[in-house]
């Protein structure tokens, strides 16, 4: 029992395959429990009472929430194939960059695809500023936000990679265009072709067709 | 002969933000320049370290800059390490640390949500306050004060780290906040430990020499109250 990892997870969710991926490209074995949100259970409630959220990392018995936090332990703990630069500085750059994808991200991505139809244009616009900062100042003219190789800057913009798409199917506007974003583009691309990577993808149209009952959930919801 | 470590703090002396890092840098002792920056008029160098933002704290180490005050703590526990340790070296208490912090985090929003129009915004504002302080209360007491209560030799200058510092911050001019919006945040009933924990912390030298003066914040958020900001 000593040092088993567990994680907590649900198939849909971006933030648990940010853990996935990171204990996979570490080679670190561990067990997969799925969690159903509708009916959480007595060990996710008591592993992670303030959020009761996925993913919850469990190392050795002890219960780690929030995945920003879980990827910094999992660098501590196994600091082989490392997910984040060695020299400070250059630390606190791709921190900086995790920090608004969290913050500048997910707001852009709620009003546009949860927001209601008539802020639309504007949403969109607002989304590709962001991602227009993105591909200049945080990606540039690298192949990977980590350089020649994927770190954690990588892991938590997949969402760009694999979760936009069924999003922007539903909604129907296209927003990472190749001309308007030629680099990310090409970013998006080489994630998923990536050795690990490619082999732990959600199924995209599973996505689309768990995003889509949802979203007619939030529409039938009387207003 | 190499060059000295030349370290400038950009700030704004309200900022809670901004406190964090100072604090920081005076619990680990390291030398300092303080650079007030106006925001309403945006210095060329804020627009020049902090490109995507646009905002303060800003800490420029030999000429780079460090953005964002969590991100800033972590530098400079990394880039200092002697003194005291800001994180605790074991990675899963790292955890706990980083968890807690950014639930503080989210404390200070919902206190920001105060300055909400309407009775009935500002109640439910009042309620989210209620609610994270109660589950800081118990996340705190299982993880930082097993004991149950602050003893005198927690709160010490020499073992803040940075659950310290973020409380100090963010709950440090509760009662500004108390005055501001006619409210109660700290109870010593529902949060007796928070409550004796922030006691303790503004009683320390580098705490009170750090904190913006009581009148002067409080004349801020009733100004910033009447015309209408909203964070």
């Amino acid at each position: 029992m000593d040092n088993e990892v567990k994680l907590h997870g649900f198939w849909p969710s971006p933030f648990v395959y940010r853990v996935i991926w990171a204990l996979k490209l570490k080679g670190i074995e561990y067990d997969y429990i799925e969690e159903d949100l509708a009916n959480k259970s007595e060990l996710l409630l008591r592993y992670n009472p303030v959020y009761k959220k996925v993913p919850v990392l469990v190392h050795a018995g002890k219960p780690i929430s929030e995945s920003l936090v879980i990827l910094e332990y999992i660098e501590e703990v196994w600091p082989h194939s490392p997910l984040l630069p060695k020299d400070p500085y250059e630390r606190s750059v791709a921190r900086f960059w995790i920090n608004f994808a969290t913050d500048k991200g997910r707001s852009a991505v709620r009003s546009l695809f949860w927001g209601g139809g008539d802020g639309k244009k504007e949403a969109a616009e607002q989304m590709f500023d962001f991602l227009k900062i993105i591909e200049e100042q945080a990606l540039g003219d690298k192949k990977f936000f980590g350089g020649n190789s994927i770190n954690m800057v990588d892991l938590i913009f997949a969402w760009f990679a694999c979760w936009i798409q069924p999003m922007e199917q539903l909604v129907g506007i296209k927003v990472l265009e190749p001309s308007r974003l030629p680099s990310l583009h090409a970013w998006v691309k080489n994630f998923k072709e990536e050795p690990i990577i490619k082999e732990n993808l959600p199924d995209p149209e599973r996505l689309l067709a768990y995003y889509t009952r949802l979203t007619s959930n939030l529409v039938s919801k009387p207003t | 002969m190499g060059e000295e470590s030349k370290v400038v703090l950009h700030g704004m002396w309200s900022s809670p933000f901004v406190k964090r890092v100072e604090l920081a840098m005076k619990i680990k002792g390291i030398p300092f320049e303080y650079v007030e920056e106006e925001l309403s008029n945006k210095s060329p160098l804020i627009l020049k370290y902090n490109p995507v933002h646009k905002k303060v704290p800003i800490l420029v180490h030999n000429g780079k800059p460090v953005c964002e005050s969590l991100l800033i703590l972590e530098y400079i526990d990394e880039t200092w390490p002697s003194g005291p340790q800001l994180l605790p070296k074991d990675p899963y208490q790292r955890a706990k640390v980083r968890f807690w912090a950014a639930y503080i985090q989210q404390l200070l929003t919902s206190m920001a949500r105060l300055f909400n129009d309407g009775k009935e915004a500002q109640g439910k504002a009042l309620e989210e306050v209620h609610e994270k302080l109660r589950n800081l209360e118990d996340g705190v007491k299982e993880f930082y004060f097993p004991e149950g209560s602050i003893s005198p030799d927690h709160v010490l200058a020499e073992k803040l780290g940075i659950l310290d510092i973020m409380m100090s911050a963010t709950l440090g001019p509760f009662k500004a906040h108390e005055e501001a919006f006619n409210v109660k945040i700290l109870d010593p009933e529902k949060n007796p430990l928070i409550f004796s924990w922030v006691q303790a912390l503004i009683q320390l030298p580098v705490v009170k020499q750090t904190a913006p003066p009581h009148d002067k914040y409080l004349g801020l958020l009733q100004f910033l109250k009447q015309s209408g900001f909203k964070f």
